[in-house]
């Protein structure tokens, strides 16, 4: 694999591979010294199309961690605001010597065209395209979600377990990688939205659709070992979706009441930034078991393993002759 | 046709293994301090059973754990990616030990030099030795082993392969190398 544009692109194997790394990734930016010299040399860059706080900086940690050199390019004040188009930048960026591009666009679709068209020589990360992918997202959670979960995470898949995805289905890139990836891990997933806000052909997706937060919570079809709330994404709403904030916050929104619904095991993950008081109360945000600050910590240590795996190995090359015999080999990893 | 040949079997592992515990001791001057760090995947099963000798031998527990070098090689962009192991420091850590790192294969010395770069930045150890259970030569860099088990001429073309009890169900060290080439 030379890009990660969705997290289709994952079988069950490699998943896995990517949270085993990330595991030992975590492990690293435990100690004193945080920094790998494994990227020395390697340039990345970050070309976001669309405002990011959360996503854009954990990238830059995780490069920054492993040695990489980081170009930070935003639309806003770049030439893109003269009219510059995708290509013309992509060009300009391989010209600088690009050797991976994290691309997030508003246009779904945006980060397959630069990794297919040939502009760029360099690995394309999805770092989320319009409403439809957000790769790294889906294994942070499903990082969190096994460390959480699952006793001797090393090697494990999510086999069994229960994820109720609740909110915005609609417009959300999470949701929809996340629906992707469990499904790759073994995990069962729910749906839980109105239904004014699930995509169409969502009977085609994975999983279950419930309209009834209440009933899935109380284990109508088995108790949830996570609950994830989506952001109600109003800047992409261009009709009304809702009869009101109130109704929706009462039907769809997390609060203290149905946390006590939870059994005592289940995590409450949200992918942020939140809307307070909209799908989560503050109350739920701040319990004990919502996993939503570990989830950003986590970010960077599942985006160190995703450059590394992309980057640090021979591109485009068959291994030549017998490896050492120092360290066994493990072949079939990502690229 | 790959041909095999044994050249070291259960047994003279087991005392190779013995020996090298002795003289780890008699170098140090006792277990005071001594911390052993293996490098996966082998090197930690080496390092466990030796730790353990030590234990019997000195009466008290020598503090065992592992250390991966991947993401300090210096050859990560010739190679299919690795994947990583975990690294674990034994309570206490490593500051102002003498760790003895053991692996192994000692061939290029690239491994350990990697090794050597992750251990400066986990720690400051008052001194750093290597154990290893086979020297097959070929040194790339300025590296040679304090404690070896056996020193094993070898030709290039051929792969030495360790196997343990503990990950392949076998003790066994065994020359590989292709029929083809030994004829030509």
């Amino acid at each position: 694999m030379r890009h990660l544009l969705s997290a289709a692109d994952l079988d069950r194997a490699q998943a896995v591979t990517v949270l085993d790394v990330a595991e030992q990734m975590a492990a690293t930016q435990r100690r004193e010294i945080k920094k790998l010299p494994t990227l020395r040399g390697r340039t990345v860059v970050n070309l976001f199309f669309e405002d990011s706080t959360r996503t854009r900086i954990s990238f830059e940690a995780a490069a920054k961690r492993l040695s990489a050199d980081v170009i930070n390019f935003s639309a806003k004040g770049s030439s893109v605001s003269k009219g510059e188009s995708l290509k013309d930048t992509a060009l300009t960026l391989e010209a600088m010597g690009a050797d991976a591009v994290v691309v997030r666009h508003p246009a779904s679709g945006a980060p397959h065209r630069l990794a297919h068209a040939g502009w760029t020589r360099g690995a394309v990360v999805n770092a989320g395209d319009g409403t439809h992918e957000h790769p790294t997202q889906a294994l942070l959670d499903a990082f969190t979600m096994r460390r959480h979960l699952v006793e001797n995470a090393t090697g494990a898949d999510l086999a069994g377990r229960r994820v109720a995805v609740v909110g915005d289905v609609l417009h959300s890139r999470v949701a929809r990688s996340n629906v992707l990836l469990l499904n790759t891990l073994g995990a069962h997933v729910v749906l839980v939205a109105p239904p004014t806000l699930l995509p169409v052909g969502v009977e085609g997706w994975p999983c279950e659709v419930s309209y009834d937060l209440d009933a899935t919570l109380a284990g109508a079809h088995g108790d949830l070992d996570a609950v994830m709330m989506l952001r109600v994404q109003a800047e992409r709403m261009n009709a009304s979706y809702f009869p009101s904030v109130r109704e929706y916050s009462r039907r769809y929104g997390l609060d203290a009441r149905r946390v006590g619904l939870l059994p005592d095991h289940t995590v409450v993950m949200h992918p942020g930034p939140m809307n307070r008081g909209l799908e989560i109360s503050a109350d739920a945000a701040d319990s004990p078991r919502s996993t939503i600050v570990e989830q950003v910590t986590n970010g960077v240590a599942v985006r160190m393993a995703v450059l590394y795996l992309l980057l640090a190995g021979a591109r485009d090359l068959a291994p030549a002759g017998p490896p050492a015999d120092e360290v066994a080999l493990t072949e079939g990893v990502l690229p | 046709m790959t041909a095999r040949r044994t050249v070291l079997e259960a047994a003279e592992i087991r005392r190779a293994l013995t020996r090298i515990a002795h003289e780890v001791l008699e170098r140090n001057k006792g277990a005071d301090d001594l911390v052993l760090l293996g490098i996966p995947t082998r090197g930690v099963t080496l390092a466990t059973r030796l730790g353990r000798r030590l234990t019997e031998i000195e009466g008290r527990p020598v503090p065992v754990g592992s250390l991966d070098a991947t993401m300090y090689r210096d050859d990560l962009r010739r190679q299919p990616v690795r994947t990583i192991a975990p690294t674990e420091l034994p309570d206490g850590g490593i500051d102002d030990k003498v760790v003895v790192l053991v692996d192994d294969v000692l061939f290029s010395g690239r491994t350990i030099r990697a090794a050597l770069d992750a251990l400066s930045d986990l720690g400051r150890p008052r001194a750093v030795r290597l154990a290893v259970l086979v020297d097959r030569g070929h040194r790339e860099l300025p590296i040679r082993a304090d404690h070896v088990g056996k020193n094993l001429p070898t030709s290039l073309s051929e792969r030495v392969r360790v196997a343990l009890e503990e990950v392949d169900g076998t003790d066994e060290v065994r020359i590989e190398s292709d029929a083809a080439e030994v004829s030509a």
